[in-house]
C-alpha cells in the first residue's frame, strides 16, 4: 500500500472571476521510504501539490489517502494533528522562529503533541545529533549560517518521527557547497529509510532523487525514473535504491 | 499544547517586549488603581457617615416634630395643643418599647457671652439630663445638671468645648486647657453658671490628625492672628455641631425665656405673649425606642398615645434616623455607581489598548503563526496562546494597579484631606482584578480569533 495516494486532486482558484486551475486531475502515489522530487517551474502548480499533500490545504476536488487515512472532509483540527504527527516540514526560509533558541524551535511540534517536558527535551537533542547540531542547541537562530540554520529546520521536521518529509526548495536559499551538504543530508536520511519529497525548480538538485515528478500547468507532464536519466550508475555508487517505473508499481531492483 | 505552555509563551512575548507591553498594561493598572481608590474614597466616606450616625445618637432615636394640622382636620386646629410635656409624661407611662425621653426646648438665635466676647452656638436648648445619655455625650469636666436643677430652674448650664472655645479660647490657642467649670456666662443677657463641659467630639480621622501635629514642634506664629472661620479645631460636620452645643435645664428655659417679658422675643413662641404664660410647647421631642428591628410597632405605640394626648388631631410627625441612614445609603451607592462608571471606563479603555497592541502584535507575528500551524498548532491552540497573552498583560497590569492603588490613594489623600481616611477593601481589590482579568479576556477574543483564523499557506508566505 503506498504512503500517499492522491486521486483526481484538483484546485481550483477563483480570481476575479477566472477559473485558475493550480493542480488538474492530478493522480500519483508515493510508497513509503521513497526519496522522490517534485519539479516545475514557479507557477507550475508544485507548491500547491506540495501544500495539499502536506495537509496545509484540502483539494477542491479528488481524494488523498495519507498512511491509510483518508483525507477527505477532515476538519482544520485534524488537519493539524495529522501535519503534527505524519508530517515533517523544510522551507526554503528555514522559518524557525526567531525568539527561540535551536532546542526550542526543534522542541517545538512536541509542544503541540502534548509531550512532557523532559522527554521533548531527549528527543528534540536526539534529532539535533542526528544532524551535527547538539553543539549549537543554546544558540539563536540568527547567530547561526543558513546551513545550520536548515539543518536544526531538519530537525524539527523529523523529530515526531513522520511519515513522510516535505522540503520546499531547500537549498534555495543556500550557497551551492552548503546546498550540497544539505542535500547529503537528505540523501542519508532516505538511506534511512525516511520517505522524502524534495519540492524545487531546479533540474540539477532534482537529479539527486531517483524518482522525479514533472508538474506543468497543474499537471503531471512527466514522471522520470534515475534509470533512464542515466543517472542510476551514480546512484547505485551512493548505494541508493533503484528507481521505480512510473506511478504504483515497483519493479525489482536493476542490479 | 497545555495551559501552562501558553502562559509560558505569555510571559515570554511580554518580557520580550517589556516597554510595549508597560505601556500597554498603563492603561489596566490606571483602571484598577483608580476602582480600588474610588471605591476606597466612598469605603472612607461610608465609614465616616456611620460614626456620624452614632454620634448623634445612633438607629435607635426617633425625634417627634410639631406639625401643621392636616387638612382634613383643619376644623379643628384651634384645639391643636402641639407636642408639650404632657406627651412626655404619657409617653413615659404608656409606651412600653421607648426607654428614653428627652424633651427639648430649643432658643433659636440664643447669644452666648463672656467679658465681651460673644457667640451663637448652634444648639441652645433647654433639656432633661436624659439628654446626656440620648445624644451620647461624655462630661469631661464638673457635671450634667440634675432634677433638682431642674425643679428649681436653676441658671446653670453644660457646654461643649466649641461654646467653651470661643468665650475662653481653645487650648491650641493659648496653650492650656482651659476648665470653664464655675465660670459664669451670659445667655440672652442672664447669668448661667457653667457646672460642667463635654468632651472634645471628633472623627477618628480628626483625632488622628491632632495627635499628629501634637508630636510635630509648633511652629511659632507670625503676624496678626487671623479668624480661621469654621475651619481649624472646630473640625465638621456633626461632629462640630456637636461640640457647640449649650445645654440648660428644661424648665430654666421655659421659665426664664419662654415667659413673657423675660427674654420673649428671642423665644421661638408664635403666641402672643401678652399673656403671663410661659410656652408649655418642646420645640423637639427626642425619644430612643428599645429595638430598631421593631421600631414599627414602637412608632405605632409611640403614636397611639400622642393621638390620645392630642384628642386626635394628628398635629406631630416622626422622624427617624433610618431616613437619615438611607439618604446616606443612596448617597453612598450614588457615589460608587458614578465612581465606578468613570473606573470602569479607563478600566475599558486600557482594554482597548490591549486589544490594539495585540492586532499589532499579531500582524508582527504573521510568519509565526504561519510556522506554528505547519508543525502542528490547531486553530485552538493559536486561539489560546493569544488570548493567554491578553490576559496575561492584563492580570499583571491588575496585579500592579492593586499595588499602585496604595500609591494613588496616598496621592489623593495628600491633594486633598477629608475627614473620612480612605479604606481599601479587600472586594474592592477582588472586583477590581476580576474586572482586569475579564477586561483581558474580551480584548484579546477579537485578536486571538483573527490570529487563529489565519490560513497557513498566507502567513508562511508573508514578509
Amino acid at each position: 500500500m503506498a504512503l500517499v495516494e492522491l486521486r483526481n486532486v484538483s484546485k481550483i482558484y477563483h480570481l476575479g472571476g477566472e477559473e485558475i486551475r493550480a493542480l488538474d486531475d492530478v493522480s500519483l502515489d508515493i510508497q513509503p521510504g521513497e526519496f522522490i522530487s517534485i519539479i516545475g517551474p514557479s507557477g507550475s502548480g508544485k507548491s500547491t501539490l506540495m501544500h495539499i499533500l502536506g495537509c496545509l490545504d484540502s483539494p477542491t476536488r479528488g481524494t488523498i489517502k495519507l498512511d491509510g487515512t483518508m483525507i477527505h472532509d477532515a476538519s482544520a483540527r485534524e488537519l493539524a494533528r495529522i501535519r503534527n504527527q505524519k508530517i515533517g516540514f523544510v522551507f526554503q526560509f528555514f522559518n524557525l522562529l526567531p525568539k527561540l533558541n535551536v532546542l526550542q524551535n526543534v522542541e517545538l511540534p512536541m509542544i503541540y503533541s502534548g509531550l512532557a517536558g523532559r522527554e521533548r527535551r531527549e528527543r528534540a537533542v536526539q534529532a539535533l545529533r542526528m544532524v551535527e547540531m547538539d553543539n549549537r542547541a543554546k544558540h539563536r537562530p540568527m547567530q547561526l549560517s543558513g546551513g545550520q540554520q536548515q539543518r536544526t529546520a531538519i530537525a524539527r521536521a523529523l523529530v515526531n518521527n513522520p511519515k513522510i518529509v516535505f522540503a520546499d526548495e531547500p537549498t534555495g536559499n543556500l550557497d551551492s557547497h552548503t546546498g550540497e551538504v544539505i542535500l547529503e543530508l537528505f540523501r542519508k536520511l532516505s538511506q534511512e529509510g525516511r520517505t522524502i519529497a524534495l519540492v524545487t525548480h531546479d533540474p540539477e538538485i532534482a537529479a539527486v532523487t531517483p524518482r522525479r515528478i514533472e508538474i506543468r500547468d497543474g499537471k503531471i507532464s512527466k514522471q522520470v525514473d534515475a534509470k533512464l536519466a542515466g543517472l542510476d550508475r551514480v546512484n547505485a555508487e551512493r548505494g541508493t535504491r533503484s528507481a521505480e517505473h512510473n506511478t504504483g508499481a515497483k519493479l525489482p531492483a536493476a542490479n | 499544547m497545555n495551559l501552562w505552555n501558553a502562559i509560558l509563551i505569555g510571559f515570554k512575548e511580554i518580557w520580550a517586549h517589556k516597554f510595549r507591553s508597560l505601556l500597554t498594561m498603563l492603561g489596566i493598572i490606571l483602571g484598577v488603581s483608580s476602582l480600588v481608590a474610588m471605591s476606597a474614597l466612598v469605603k472612607g466616606m461610608e465609614v465616616g457617615a456611620q460614626e456620624a450616625l452614632i454620634a448623634i445618637g445612633g438607629l435607635q432615636k426617633v425625634r417627634i416634630e410639631s406639625q401643621d394640622v392636616p387638612i382634613q382636620q383643619w376644623q379643628l386646629k384651634d384645639q391643636a395643643v402641639g407636642v408639650t410635656i404632657n406627651d412626655v409624661y404619657a409617653l413615659g407611662a404608656s409606651a412600653p418599647l421607648v426607654t428614653k425621653i428627652s424633651p427639648e426646648m430649643r432658643l433659636f438665635g440664643a447669644t452666648a457671652s463672656k467679658k465681651g466676647k460673644s457667640f451663637r452656638p448652634w444648639n441652645c436648648t433647654g433639656v432633661w439630663p436624659v439628654a446626656l445619655e440620648m445624644y451620647e455625650h461624655v462630661i469631661h469636666y464638673g457635671r450634667m445638671f440634675n432634677e433638682i436643677d431642674d425643679e428649681m430652674a436653676r441658671n446653670v448650664c453644660v457646654i461643649g468645648t466649641g461654646v467653651r472655645d470661643e468665650l475662653f479660647g481653645s487650648p491650641e490657642d493659648i496653650g492650656e486647657e482651659i476648665n470653664p467649670v464655675g465660670e459664669t456666662i451670659s445667655i440672652n443677657g442672664q447669668p448661667f453658671t457653667v457646672i460642667g463641659m463635654f468632651e472634645h467630639y471628633e472623627s477618628e480621622q480628626e483625632r488622628k490628625e491632632r495627635e499628629l501635629a501634637k508630636l510635630q514642634p509648633k511652629q511659632a506664629a507670625t503676624g496678626p492672628k487671623r479668624s480661621r472661620g469654621w475651619s481649624g479645631r472646630e473640625g465638621s460636620g456633626v461632629f462640630r455641631m456637636k461640640n457647640n452645643t449649650l445645654l440648660m435645664p428644661l424648665n430654666t428655659v421655659w421659665m426664664k425665656f419662654r415667659a413673657a417679658g423675660a427674654g420673649a422675643s428671642k423665644s421661638s413662641s408664635t403666641v402672643a405673649n401678652t399673656l403671663n404664660v410661659p410656652d408649655p410647647r418642646l420645640s423637639v421631642l427626642e425619644v430612643k425606642i428599645a429595638d430598631v428591628d421593631h421600631i414599627n410597632i414602637a412608632l405605632q405605640q409611640i403614636r397611639n398615645v400622642l393621638m390620645a394626648t392630642h384628642k386626635g388631631i394628628e398635629d406631630f410627625s416622626f422622624r427617624t434616623q433610618e431616613e437619615r441612614a438611607e439618604s446616606i445609603g443612596t448617597f453612598i451607592h450614588n457615589a460608587r455607581m458614578s465612581g465606578g462608571i468613570i473606573a470602569g471606563i479607563s478600566l475599558l479603555v486600557g482594554g482597548i489598548g490591549i486589544m490594539n497592541i495585540m492586532l499589532a502584535s499579531i500582524s508582527e507575528r504573521v510568519r509565526e503563526i504561519g510556522i506554528r500551524k505547519a508543525v502542528g498548532a490547531a486553530t485552538e491552540d493559536v486561539f489560546v496562546q493569544i488570548l493567554v497573552e491578553s490576559i496575561v498583560i492584563a492580570v499583571l497590569g491588575g496585579l500592579v494597579g492593586l499595588i499602585a492603588s496604595y500609591g494613588l490613594v496616598r496621592l489623593i489623600v495628600s491633594f486633598s484631606p477629608t475627614d473620612n481616611a480612605p479604606i481599601i477593601t479587600i472586594t474592592a481589590m477582588a472586583i477590581a482584578f476580576f474586572f482586569s482579568a475579564c477586561v483581558g479576556i474580551v480584548a484579546g477574543l477579537f485578536p486571538a480569533f483573527k490570529a487563529a483564523r489565519l490560513d497557513p499557506i498566507q502567513a508562511l508566505r508573508y514578509e
